[in-house]
């Protein structure tokens, strides 16, 4: 998958999880500071917080290094 | 594997749940709504660079042995086969991970190191074109109209399977989730062919991956590690052990899924997986897509590698279910029905909405739907690739251009889509139909494997042999079938006990129709005249000079990685013993 001018299947991936990662901590915050009538299970772990901070070192690592005009 | 997953007792109907299961808020409706643009994107993107029939049917050759591998496994790693198992865990225990392990792996590493070089070298678009070079055409013409027909059939039964999860989980309509989730698939597979189906399933490999990760995670913290959970399992089921993999396989009544250690050895690990993960056309397309021998021989060996993992999101939410949920919470479908509880089927939703709030169920629903896309492109775009090749091209149309070809893709591709919508509300007005028709599917299988195999390994097989082997072998296993049909005390004849359970049965016809198309292909095959070696050339063991790979160092070959995935896997069993 080397073909000339074509945008690496990574470089996808790593956009839709940093949008994804963003979306994820932002709704994790917001739980924070208005938590639902109804929480989760070990609601405590607050864990879309850490899993959407992950999502968005994720999709940074992967939209930079596959980053269109990088040759690879 | 689809075909194993179908034993499952119409599994993913659901019809019990009384209502949603989940509500979801905007945050996850705009995850899984980006989900959509990101996947038809990509096939509009796509569309430039698939401009001949090699870049549309085979993406070029041109794939990495990572995307290879993962697209080969995303092909596989269906929603149902998600939700599917995942019950099966929570039913069975963890001798669920016999489809995942013995089920999988030695058929995988096999295909990477035996049975591709076969495949690339002779140049095939796809199984039934292997068997047009190694046997002629009465062998492929059989071959691909067995295959086209009960992949369309099996893509809409998904479909409709896929709806009704999407109804009970979500409320979505049934019909809605059909036509948006089954015009998304067309759009992107008919605008970029397999290239774009390989690269949303890369893609949606990722999805199902971090979607149903947090699950195992949070669970394995509340239940207070493995062995917290194991403990719990002990407490709340004294009488029965869900959490050794092989300690109980010595009696039919030792275990709770009623199975003997020589069916899951000779009829799961051999006939059916190797049948499955070696001849079907549907995960064996992603492999020969690669742009090297060195990479098609590597894509199984990595694929193997994650699907030793896939227990991790699948078999172990199921017995985190067992651990942490109320014994007695989840029943079979039939008393589910009857006391408006829940069912087995819904362990993973269930797990789901007990972990993820507002934008991690968005996440766990969009692996769902990523899960239901990659299998269901999976099958459309081997479809539309053995359609034009092997039917069209072969026996309507032989000398066309390419263009031409390339456009009967495309067309074949919606087509195949429609038809599969049609048998979703076929089998919405007769669903005892999915019973039946997801065993005719491993009726192809275990026969189709052992015509393919001979071919490979034995170059005293003829075309006659291969033809009629591989159809004695497919009406034998019709015809076992339908005989316990008509006549269930027949039962003890084709798997051995009166007491066998569907499952076991399953696999003991799977290794009789083996068995029966080896034989009369060995014996048709001795009395007419083999083909001559030059003829064999690229297509046979013998007869086919395999490129060396001394000059690689040892970490750079095929088999190195095969030998320490052979290594986890052994190691594995003994754990888990």
């Amino acid at each position: 998958m080397h073909r000339a001018g074509m945008i690496s299947i990574w470089f996808f991936i790593g956009t839709l999880l940093l949008a994804y990662g963003v979306l994820i901590l932002g709704a994790g915050i917001y739980d924070l500071w208005n938590p639902a009538a109804h929480p989760v299970v070990l609601a405590r772990l607050h864990a879309g917080i850490w899993w959407g901070a992950l999502l968005i070192g994720l999709g940074v690592i992967y939209s930079l290094r596959f980053k269109p005009g990088k040759g690879k | 594997m689809q075909a194993i997953t179908a034993q499952l007792p119409l599994s993913l109907l659901l019809q019990s749940a009384p209502s949603r299961l989940v509500s979801l808020s905007g945050v996850d409706i705009a995850i899984i709504v980006l989900y959509f643009f990101a996947v038809i994107g990509i096939g509009f993107y796509l569309k430039r660079y698939t401009k001949t029939g090699e870049d549309f049917f085979l993406a070029g050759r041109e794939m990495t042995a990572w995307v290879a591998g993962l697209s080969f496994l995303a092909a596989n790693l269906g929603s149902l086969e998600l939700m599917g198992w995942a019950a099966s865990a929570y039913q069975y225990g963890i001798l669920a991970t016999h489809w995942y392990w013995i089920g999988a792996i030695p058929a995988m590493l096999f295909l990477g190191i035996v049975m591709i070089p076969f495949y690339y070298i002779s140049k095939t678009h796809s199984v039934p074109g292997y068997l047009k070079l190694r046997y002629g055409e009465p062998a492929r013409a059989f071959s691909a109209i067995s295959f086209g027909f009960m992949t369309v059939l099996m893509s809409g039964i998904n479909m409709y399977s896929m709806a009704i999860v999407l109804k009970v989980v979500l409320g979505w309509d049934i019909h809605f989730s059909i036509w948006v989730s089954s015009i998304t698939v067309a759009v992107y597979v008919g605008l970029g062919g397999l290239l774009s189906a390989i690269f949303n399933e890369v893609l949606q490999f990722v999805l199902i991956w971090l979607g149903a990760l947090l699950i195992s995670i949070i669970g394995l913290i509340e239940a207070g590690g493995w062995s917290g959970m194991v403990a719990r399992i002990h407490h709340n089921f004294p009488a029965q052990d869900f959490t050794h993999l092989w300690r109980t396989m010595g009696s039919f009544s030792d275990n709770p899924m009623g199975i003997h250690w020589v069916g899951i050895v000779f009829g799961l690990g051999w006939v059916i997986s190797f049948g499955y993960w070696t001849t079907d056309f549907l995960v064996v397309q992603r492999v020969i897509a690669a742009k090297n021998l060195r990479a098609a021989k590597l894509a199984p060996i990595i694929g193997s590698a994650f699907k030793m993992m896939v227990p991790f999101i699948v078999i172990l939410p199921g017995l985190l279910g067992l651990a942490l949920l109320p014994p007695g919470f989840l029943t079979g479908e039939t008393q589910a029905v009857a006391t408006g509880g829940h069912s087995y089927n819904e362990v993973l939703p269930i797990m789901l909405a007990r972990y993820c709030g507002p934008g991690l169920l968005g996440l766990g629903i969009t692996a769902l739907i990523a899960g239901f896309m990659s299998g269901m492109a999976g099958n459309v775009s081997a479809f539309a690739t053995v359609w034009t090749y092997d039917i069209y091209r072969a026996f309507f149309r032989k000398q066309a251009p390419d263009a031409h070809y390339v456009s009967m893709g495309r067309w074949c591709t919606i087509l195949g889509v429609l038809v599969s919508i049609g048998t979703a509300y076929f089998v919405m007005q007769f669903r005892s139909i999915m019973d039946y028709v997801q065993q005719l599917f491993s009726f192809f299988i275990a026969p189709l494997f052992g015509t393919v195999i001979l071919g490979m390994l034995w170059k005293r097989a003829t075309p006659e042999g291969g033809f009629w082997g591989l159809l004695t072998g497919t009406f034998s296993s019709i015809g076992m079938w339908l005989w316990v049909y008509l006549d269930p005390t027949a039962l003890r004849y084709i798997a051995l006990s009166s007491q066998a359970k569907p499952m076991a049965e399953n696999m003991f016809r799977a290794l009789w129709a083996w068995i029966i198309c080896v034989v009369v292909t060995v014996a048709v095959s001795m009395v007419t005249r083999p083909k001559p070696d030059s003829e064999l050339t690229g297509l046979v063991y013998g007869c086919t000079e395999l490129p060396s790979e001394g000059h690689l160092a040892l970490y750079q070959r095929p088999i190195f990685w095969a030998g320490v995935i052979a290594g986890v896997f052994v190691v594995l069993q003994v754990i888990f013993w």
